[in-house]
């Protein structure tokens, strides 16, 4: 009943071409992106907002990207991490090589190179499909791996291989509190996530949409799918970049290769398929469930212990973490394969009738 | 309905969670010392790093046993890591103000460490990274907060290649040879290299650098490369189940076991029990301590804590390396909490910023170490504000099949060739944070 | 020259040991189109149980011989495994018809984690022996051609003559045996074989249990190399570029592949690598499997992918 459009009349075209057709939703996005700029700094904690928070807010950033290349497009890749690596330390090199170099152009330009990289290691995915253009991304994920620990100048020769950024700030407000940190990302997750969803509402989204259900029909009617899929893989790593730069200069500070290693491929791909494929609400749900998890984990088991009389080692908490995650996932796919963007979608068609009957 | 199942169940797991994140969230101030342990008892280095955890863990009840800190108790919690740096820095955050505020952190992991140099001087919490992490935080001027006691991997490298050249019969002799370092390929590998490529060029010998990317499962090229340079010494820079691997690679090309040299983080009973005796005569550098069963501190340890059921790893591993460099890492601790209770109010817990000015004024005689059950297994440690590792001396044992024998005397690290690079290392840390070396008024608070 | 062809033959018998894990892919790919990446898990698994009651059974029953424990303890390990893949069958498999590739990689992704972790619980997370007999040191043949001989690998040269051994044992009775032929008819046509009575489900039972007695071998001789550890299912990520290069449903595929991949590994790290610092094996591989696919999209031997509009 809440939820019903009913009386909601456009008279404009642009009206009804809107991102957010349905008052209620533009009203609901509206109040979700106040309370996260202006009521989540008032609630949380300094520890809610580094371990939980910032996280949260760059993995969908990231989810995001790869939703738009595995969830939009249909191309499976498992390389998403390289493009991380290689946003964080371009992103790096841009800042620490030119002076006053301002963050966001730094970070932005992380993200362009990525955004090249991406195009290189997608050339593939004009020749093989499926399953193999999974392991072939993998190609660009140890390639990367080995570049980043190998080659010096990316690291600014440290005798290490590992690199630290501090003094970030924005326009002379210095970013070092969590809850400048989390609003710094979150501002870029933000637009990203309107950008992105007006992207796959326009021809281009519709495009990737076709070259995933049915690619040679596609091709058949008129797209071409070098550009349809290139396209998505270059929009894709750049927003990924964009990510991987926030992650290593907002959150780590400072890095290593192995910040970035296939684990990190594994988890965004884990994001968009629980949250859902081909959503971008989907993106946001899955990060959550993923960055909470493995904490929320963490802090349960032992308590059931307790409960129960059992005090349970630090590495069986480990263990236990990894059993349950992987029963969790299993479960989730069966139960709804679709992803929680899909239980999200069931939610608000219910509420269209409810509290009624029908 | 079966929609409806699925939301009951996560509105239900939501409310759970934010219940459980609350409780643990609120901490009551408790009169303890507390000392959070960041353990890697799972993962690519579990076998080694959990005998640190239980050193770590049983000595800090051997304290409580003898009546604590000046009366005071130490707490230990654990937060697993499994050597992964992001899961290192999220305990990091969870345990930094637990139970009264973390005296100081011991992250046993150069790539947590690194992260972590980041965040603890905005924390204010001290850093213990004994034998590893950044060698140019040995600096104290510039490293007010990380504290590499007893030794960094420069001295490690150094002492090794000091037993090596004692063997051939001087550094003379070195000239024109060939020596290969095969390391993890992670900044705590490369953590090596400096001092490794600093002495080749002042001796003239040739360094062949083979690195080995992470876990090390398949290393068959690296050692085919080895059999045909044919180097005259292996020095092997790995951790975890790499070193096995790495020793059994050898054994199967054939390279003699008395060549290989590992460094302080490869050569203990977990590496090399499994191979036996077909490893007999591979060699590792020690800092300061080996396998030390003998020593009082553990029968005080078997006594005062396995006897009262008390101990947290199996009785036998008692007193082997890795459990003894967590007993000398909790020692380490706790001495500086000490000290810095002496001169901020004995009896009562000190904040971690008192514990650092604790662990920059350390200066344990061998009286102490001897008084605390250390003969014959420590040498002095004397810190001071511009020198945060305090000592560095080692040793170098040889795996006889069974066990471990000390192959060398002690050797001293080349303070004329390391105390030049850590400065300058340190410095360009320094330039590119823009920050300045401490004053002497900071040096004294 | 003799250096060359010791590389060549290292990277011949790596190739076997990759192939041998390959094969539990390819033998579930072809059977129930399930890109099964808990094979690295399962490796572990088995090698964790063999060690185990290697060790568990003397202790147990109280008697000394070597051989008699490995037996029971293979035994036992095959055991487990059956329990395992009759579980994934019913609680994953089965829920799970018609899904769509990812999801189904996605099941096999979170059987890993909860294998690792199960695995890790019930085991132990040591380094563990698997004491099989194999010999260590290497022998040196050929001296009279080559000064000083070529070096053989023994423990490799066994490991290599146990993944043939398995080869033959698997393809007679894919051809021979009723049960092989009904395999080979589920992995032709699902719908067709099942119309002819062939229970499905029972199939992918048994054909999990394939998988995991060929994952047992591939851990009895990588556990016997670089003991029993955690990092053994990393051998799995070893395995993929093989199997791309081979193709998903061709067991002479996973074969071929792995002997290319193998010593083009060692080849180029011991050549290549020096040239630009070392360590390239991590990505040669892929990177060969990827300029392959460039030519043959479906890999060697594999089926070609024919797309209906």
């Amino acid at each position: 009943m809440f939820y019903r459009e009913n009386g909601q009349f456009k008279i404009a075209y642009r009206a009804d071409q809107q991102i957010f057709p349905i008052a209620q939703d533009r009203w609901a996005v509206l109040a979700l992106i106040a309370f996260a700029f202006i009521g989540v700094p008032f609630l949380a904690d300094g520890y809610l907002f580094r371990a939980i928070l910032i996280p949260f807010v760059i993995l969908s950033l990231a989810a995001i990207g790869v939703n738009i290349l595995v969830g939009y497009c249909g191309q499976i890749s498992l390389g998403s991490g390289a493009f991380m690596a290689v946003g964080a330390y371009m992103a790096y090199n841009v800042f620490v090589r030119i002076e006053d170099m301002p963050l966001v152009l730094a970070l932005l330009a992380g993200g362009f190179f990525a955004m090249l990289v991406g195009i290189v290691f997608g050339v593939p995915s004009l020749r093989v499909k499926g399953l193999y253009l999974a392991v072939a991304t993998l190609a660009a994920q140890f390639f990367c791996d080995w570049a980043f620990a190998r080659i010096g100048w990316f690291t600014n020769s440290s005798s290490s291989g590992s690199v630290a950024v501090s003094n970030l700030s924005f326009l002379g407000w210095t970013i070092d509190s969590p809850v400048e940190k989390y609003l710094f990302c979150l501002t870029f997750t933000a637009t990203f996530a309107l950008l992105a969803k007006n992207l796959v509402r326009g021809a281009i989204g519709r495009e990737w949409m076709a070259i995933r259900d049915m690619d040679v029909a596609a091709a058949v009617i008129g797209i071409r799918p070098m550009y349809a899929k290139l396209s998505a893989f270059a929009v894709s790593s750049f927003i990924i970049g964009v990510a991987g730069g926030l992650w290593a200069f907002v959150h780590l500070g400072s890095w290593e290769p192995a910040a970035f290693s296939i684990d990190r491929s594994f988890q965004l791909l884990f994001m968009v398929i629980i949250g859902g494929m081909g959503s971008i609400m989907g993106s946001f749900f899955g990060a959550a469930f993923i960055v909470i998890l493995p904490i929320f984990l963490n802090q349960a088991l032992p308590w059931v212990g307790s409960l129960i009389g059992v005090t349970v080692s630090t590495a069986m908490i480990s263990h236990a973490e990894f059993m349950i995650f992987g029963v969790l996932i299993v479960w989730f796919l069966i139960a709804e394969p679709h992803g929680l963007a899909k239980l999200w979608s069931i939610g608000k068609q219910k509420l269209r009738l409810w509290p009624f009957p029908h | 309905m079966k929609f409806r199942q699925i939301a009951l169940g996560l509105a239900l797991a939501t409310a759970g969670l934010t219940g459980v994140v609350s409780t643990s969230v609120a901490t009551a101030q408790e009169k303890v010392q507390f000392f959070p342990s960041l353990t890697g008892r799972t993962g690519p280095v579990a076998p080694n790093a959990t005998q640190f955890a239980n050193g770590y863990a049983d000595y800090m009840k051997l304290v409580n046993a003898r009546g604590g800190i000046n009366g005071v108790m130490t707490l230990v919690e654990e937060c697993e890591t499994a050597y992964a740096t992001d899961r290192g820095v999220e305990c990091y955050e969870r345990l930094k103000g637990k139970h009264g505020g973390a005296t100081v952190f011991q992250p046993l992991s150069t790539g947590i460490t690194f992260a972590l140099t980041e965040k603890i001087p905005a924390d204010k919490i001290p850093m213990i990274t004994s034998g590893y992490g950044r060698s140019d935080s040995a600096d104290g001027d510039i490293f007010k907060w990380n504290f590499p006691l007893i030794g960094h991997y420069w001295v490690a490298g150094d002492t090794v290649l000091q037993h090596i050249a004692n063997k051939e019969g001087g550094w003379d002799k070195l000239k024109g040879k060939k020596i290969a370092v095969a390391y993890h390929d992670s900044p705590f590998g490369k953590e090596l290299l400096p001092i490794m490529e600093e002495r080749a060029k002042k001796h003239g010998f040739q360094l062949q650098l083979l690195p080995i990317p992470a876990p090390g499962v398949e290393q068959k090229a690296i050692w085919l490369q080895v059999r045909q340079q044919r180097p005259d010494y292996v020095v092997l820079q790995t951790w975890g189940v790499m070193t096995p691997t790495a020793i059994r690679e050898a054994i199967a090309v054939g390279y003699p076991r008395e060549k290989m040299f590992g460094t302080w983080w490869s050569g203990a009973e977990p590496d090399l029990k499994d191979v036996g005796a077909a490893a007999k005569g591979y060699s590792a550098v020690m800092m300061q301590h080996g396998a030390e069963p003998q020593s009082d501190v553990v029968k005080q340890i078997l006594s005062m804590v396995y006897d009262k059921g008390q101990g947290v790893g199996p009785r036998n591993e008692v007193g082997q390396v890795l459990y003894m460099r967590g007993v000398v890492g909790a020692m380490l601790s706790v001495e500086g909490a000490r000290t810095a209770q002496a001169k901020f109010g004995k009896g009562k817990p000190v904040t971690p910023e008192q514990a650092r000015w604790g662990y920059e004024n350390l200066n344990l005689t061998q009286a102490d170490l001897d008084a605390l059950g250390f003969k014959d297994v420590m040498r002095p440690v004397a810190t001071t504000c511009s020198d945060h590792m305090g000592s560095a001396w080692a040793r170098v044992h040889t795996w006889d099949g069974t066990k471990f024998v000390w192959a060398s005397g002690w050797l001293q690290a080349d303070k004329t060739l390391i105390d030049p690079m850590v400065k300058a290392s340190a410095e360009k840390y320094a330039a590119e944070k823009k920050m300045a070396r401490r004053s002497k008024e900071d040096c004294q608070s | 020259m003799a250096f060359f062809l010791e590389t060549t033959l290292g990277g011949l018998m790596a190739g076997v040991l990759y192939s041998v894990v390959a094969l539990g892919f390819v033998l579930i790919f072809k059977a129930s189109g399930v890109f099964n990446f808990a094979q690295g898990a399962m490796v572990l698994f088995a090698a964790l149980a063999m060690a185990r009651f290697s060790e568990w059974v003397p202790a147990w029953l109280g008697f000394e011989s070597l051989l008699l424990a490995n037996i029971i303890a293979f035994m036992l390990a095959a055991i487990c495994m059956l329990i395992f893949a009759w579980l994934v069958e019913r609680l994953v498999l089965r829920h799970l018809v018609n899904q769509e590739a990812v999801t189904l990689l996605m099941a096999t992704l979170g059987i890993t984690y909860f294998l690792d972790g199960f695995g890790q619980t019930v085991f132990g997370s040591a380094v563990y022996r698997i004491n099989v007999g194999m010999p260590k040191e290497p022998i040196f043949v050929l001296d009279n051609i080559f000064q000083g001989g070529l070096l053989v690998n023994r423990e490799d040269l066994i490991a290599a003559l146990i993944a043939a051994t398995l080869v033959a044992v698997l393809s007679l009775f894919f051809q021979k045996t009723t049960t092989g032929r009904a395999l080979r008819a589920v992995a032709d046509d699902h719908q067709a074989a099942q119309s002819i009575g062939i229970p499905l489900n029972r199939m992918w039972v048994i054909v999990w249990f394939v998988a995991g007695i060929t994952a047992l071998v591939a851990g009895i001789i990588w556990g016997s190399k670089i003991g029993v550890q955690f990092s053994l299912t990393t051998v799995a990520l070893k395995a993929l570029p093989v199997i791309i290069l081979g193709g998903l449903t061709s067991v002479p595929g996973a074969i071929i592949g792995g002997l290319i991949i193998g010593v083009g590994e060692k080849l180029s790290e011991v050549y290549l690598g020096p040239l630009v610092g070392g360590g390239i094996e991590i990505w040669f591989a892929y990177v060969l499997a990827l300029v392959f696919l460039l030519f043959r999209p479906q890999g060697l031997f594999g089926e070609k992918i024919i797309d209906r509009v």
